[in-house]
């Protein structure tokens, strides 16, 4: 019993990574999508965008008090939650059509844990110095220096890491107005809880966790390996072509006895997830391809063909292996997998857009007042109360007809009107972006079926499109009643 | 689990390396596997939070009543500051409540909006016992959501019939009317043929030219000549198709002859003016409130009123 725990521990001690700068294409494509991603989160907030004077004029708001999300000139209320429902959707099929064409991309240039860690990592090159000097001061004893380099480190971590919290919580009210009410004590103390969680998880997990969130943490790599096939881009190391590996002298002194790789380690250096690649496919490689632009490189320099380390899908490597030649990168694209994927997320998208542009910005709800289900009224009349609501979604002020429907000698009257003036239109009032309720009487003659089924329906008065109606039942007394 | 070192000179199980405590029973044996620190720490930190907790809150009971504990803390405390803290809420609309006129209410919405709810608060806690939960009442009881109404359905008129009642004993402002018992003065026959003329006013008879007399002798001054009754009077309109007692001729007779004394208890002295008028505006809201008619205060001017009846 002892011996077996002596040599199974539950718990990994964390290797340090110290990846090394690297310059090349996947690089370059890299700075751009983390400049373009952190624009978009930092300064999204901040974009004005004129409503008129009853709706906010921030561009994107999601205003949980009163219940609205803003984008653009779109205005989404509760009751079309579905839209964000159906965003949610696209964005999941969309990293199924991702993940099948070019694996796991979203880890390697989108993901917010790989965008943080990376920015992360340039500031520890800013304070310490690239990877040797970071590992030198890694061992190094406390000391002056190293408590200064430290300190300043993480304060640069805190910075940016509050500058993330605080921007969250940007999308939720007012930028500028809760910008002032944060920094003078008067915002919501939700405002401040948020902004002090965001920072917390964002200088933790970007600052010390890194690559133990995805090895460890997150579920997705684990999906991904499910939504992966042999047609599908994975970064490799094309071990048929570099090994053995061997010296450049090796290599001149006997051609032909030694592969490509000249176990320069460059590869391993830069990895952000301190793996090897040549060990193969693994659950560490979030397919940055910075081991692509090192080895590239390399190759460069010792005269070699670039690609010993490349974008390759499992079919291809097969397929060299017995000599023949990869598939272009392009082709390996369309497929019929991927175009499916494609298929279903862009009729998502197609259907909401045409729903969105066909939707009403007048919308009615009616219920049939239970207790009583009827009235009778002194000249034998029976009267039926309903409890209607209006919901004016544009930002102006309307006027809304409500109109009978389907049941024969009714006239309807609201709590503002009388019976006296009842007819089958009545008039209503809707204050702007605002939900109106009403009471509704309709009365009948007591002479008709038990139950009605019959429709109420909104009209916009001053002259804009469709209204809507909404369908309900009229009761009157049973035989004795 | 914490596993205790094993010291020297203790017998160890083989199978799990644990040391034994010593005791035997039958040759099975106790194993020395003491609880986790951590649940220990969590055992002895709730029995410190017992003795903190006893001495800061009510908790031991004694022979008259328990100890007060030196926060002082009680539930009556609480519910007493919760209370005066709903009060404080409600203050600012029960004063704008007790400054708007009864008949004015509706001029502001948002008061007026806030006394229908709560009005329809209190109705379920002071009138359903009678008028049922719907306000559609029953026999002898009124449905409030109609549009007939004994006394008047404007907010001044249910209002007072909120305030004084309906034949409230000892109390001078009460709506009071009293209806003849006709049980000695009509003959069987007669009785009959004034039930009969009633029915139809409303239709459900044919015309009785001797109940007709009998109805223009006895029950117009109240009823009024064509029977469409008086509010001033709570004397009913017969030509309607609303009966409060029932409208077949077996209930009208019965009304006829005995007479029918309904009453309502007289809430001005039971309930602050605020709910009054909160229970006024939702009883007018249920859809037979009548608008307000320019005042027409009966016992205020009686000379006026003579002036033009004449």
């Amino acid at each position: 019993m002892a011996d077996i725990e002596a040599d199974t521990f539950l718990y990994e001690k964390r290797k340090g990574v110290f990846p090394k700068s690297v310059d090349g294409f996947f690089r370059r494509f890299k700075w751009a999508i983390m400049a373009v991603t952190l624009t978009i989160y930092y300064a999204t907030p901040w974009i004005r965008w004129d409503r008129g004077p009853h709706a906010p004029d921030q561009a994107v708001l999601i205003d949980l008090a009163n219940r609205r999300f803003y984008m653009f000139n779109i205005e989404i209320w509760p009751h079309e939650f579905y839209y964000v429902a159906g965003m949610l959707v696209m964005a999941g099929i969309g990293l199924f059509l991702v993940t099948s064409a070019v694996g796991r991309a979203w880890c390697g240039y989108s993901c917010p844990q790989t965008v943080w860690t990376d920015l992360f990592q340039h500031v520890d090159r800013f304070i310490d110095g690239d990877r040797n000097a970071q590992i030198r001061l890694q061992k190094a004893p406390w000391g002056p220096q190293k408590i200064f380099k430290r300190l300043s480190k993480w304060s640069i971590y805190l910075f940016v890491a509050f500058w993330t919290g605080g921007a969250w919580i940007m999308y939720f009210a007012d930028a500028p107005t809760l910008t002032r009410d944060f920094w003078s004590g008067n915002a919501a103390s939700v405002a401040y809880a948020t902004v002090g969680v965001l920072t917390a998880t964002t200088f933790i997990f970007g600052g010390f966790m890194r690559e133990q969130v995805c090895i460890y943490m997150c579920p997705w790599p684990r999906i991904q390996t499910a939504m992966m096939d042999e047609k599908s881009l994975v970064v490799t190391y094309r071990e048929w072509r570099g090994e053995p590996r061997g010296s450049v002298k090796k290599a001149e002194a006997q051609p032909g006895s030694v592969g490509d790789c000249i176990d320069c380690n460059q590869c391993v250096a830069v990895c952000p997830t301190g793996i090897d690649i040549r060990e193969g496919p693994q659950i560490g490689c979030i397919t940055c391809a910075l081991c692509i632009d090192a080895c590239d490189n390399v190759m460069a320099q010792i005269g070699r063909p670039r690609g010993l380390i490349d974008y390759l899908t499992l079919d291809d490597v097969d397929t060299e292996k017995k000599g023949g030649t990869a598939h272009p990168t392009l082709k390996t694209l369309f497929r019929p997998r991927t175009l499916i994927y494609f298929g279903i997320w862009s009729a998502i998208g197609l259907a909401m857009l045409f729903t969105l542009g066909q939707r009403t910005r007048l919308d009615l709800t009616v219920q049939h007042d239970r207790n009583p289900l009827f009235v009778r009224l002194s000249d034998g009349t029976i009267r039926n109360n309903y409890t209607v609501k209006v919901r004016n979604m544009e930002t102006r002020d309307r006027e809304v007809s409500l109109i009978i429907k389907g049941l024969p000698g009714a006239v309807a009257w609201t709590q503002d009107g009388s019976r006296e003036n009842a007819s089958q239109r009545v008039k209503v009032k809707v204050s702007p972006d605002s939900v109106q309720k009403v009471r509704l009487f309709v009365a009948a003659p007591e002479a008709g079926p038990q139950r009605t089924d019959f429709e109420i329906g909104a009209e916009a008065l001053n002259g804009d499109e469709k209204g809507d109606s909404d369908s309900v039942r009229f009761e009157r007394p049973g035989a004795g009643q | 689990m914490a596993k205790q070192p094993v010291h020297d000179g203790q017998r160890v199980d083989a199978p799990t390396g644990t040391a034994f405590v010593g005791h035997e029973w039958d040759g099975i044996e106790e194993l020395n596997t003491p609880l986790p620190r951590w649940w220990l720490w969590t055992f002895y930190f709730t029995i410190v939070w017992a003795i903190i907790y006893t001495v800061l809150y009510p908790a031991w009971p004694m022979i008259e009543k328990a100890t007060a504990g030196t926060l002082g803390w009680t539930s009556h405390g609480q519910l007493a500051a919760e209370m005066t803290a709903a009060n404080a809420k409600r203050a600012p609309l029960i004063n704008a409540l007790a400054a708007v006129p009864v008949e004015q209410l509706v001029s502001d919405q948002k008061v007026y909006q806030a006394a229908v709810s709560g009005g329809a608060a209190a109705f379920k806690v002071h009138c359903v016992q009678c008028h049922g939960s719907g306000a559609t009442g029953s026999k002898g009881y009124p449905n409030l959501n109609d549009d007939d109404w004994l006394w008047g359905g404007d907010i001044n008129a249910i209002h007072y019939t909120l305030t004084h009642g309906i034949r409230n004993p000892e109390h001078a402002e009460t709506r009071q009317s009293a209806m003849p018992q006709f049980d000695a003065m009509f003959k069987p026959a007669e009785l009959n043929a004034v039930v009969q003329h009633v029915q139809s006013l409303s239709g459900k008879a044919k015309p009785n030219a001797a109940g007709a007399a009998l109805f223009a002798t006895n029950c117009v001054s109240c009823h009024g000549a064509n029977g469409k009754g008086l509010r001033e009077f709570g004397a009913p309109n017969l030509t309607d198709n609303i009966w409060l007692y029932g409208g077949d001729a077996a209930s009208i007779k019965q009304t006829v002859r005995y007479s029918r004394q309904g009453v309502m208890p007289r809430w001005g002295d039971k309930l602050d003016p605020a709910t009054i008028k909160m229970l006024a505006a939702y009883v007018h809201s249920l859809g037979g409130g009548e608008a307000t008619v320019a005042a027409a205060p009966i016992a205020a001017t009686p000379a006026a009123a003579a002036t033009e009846a004449k």
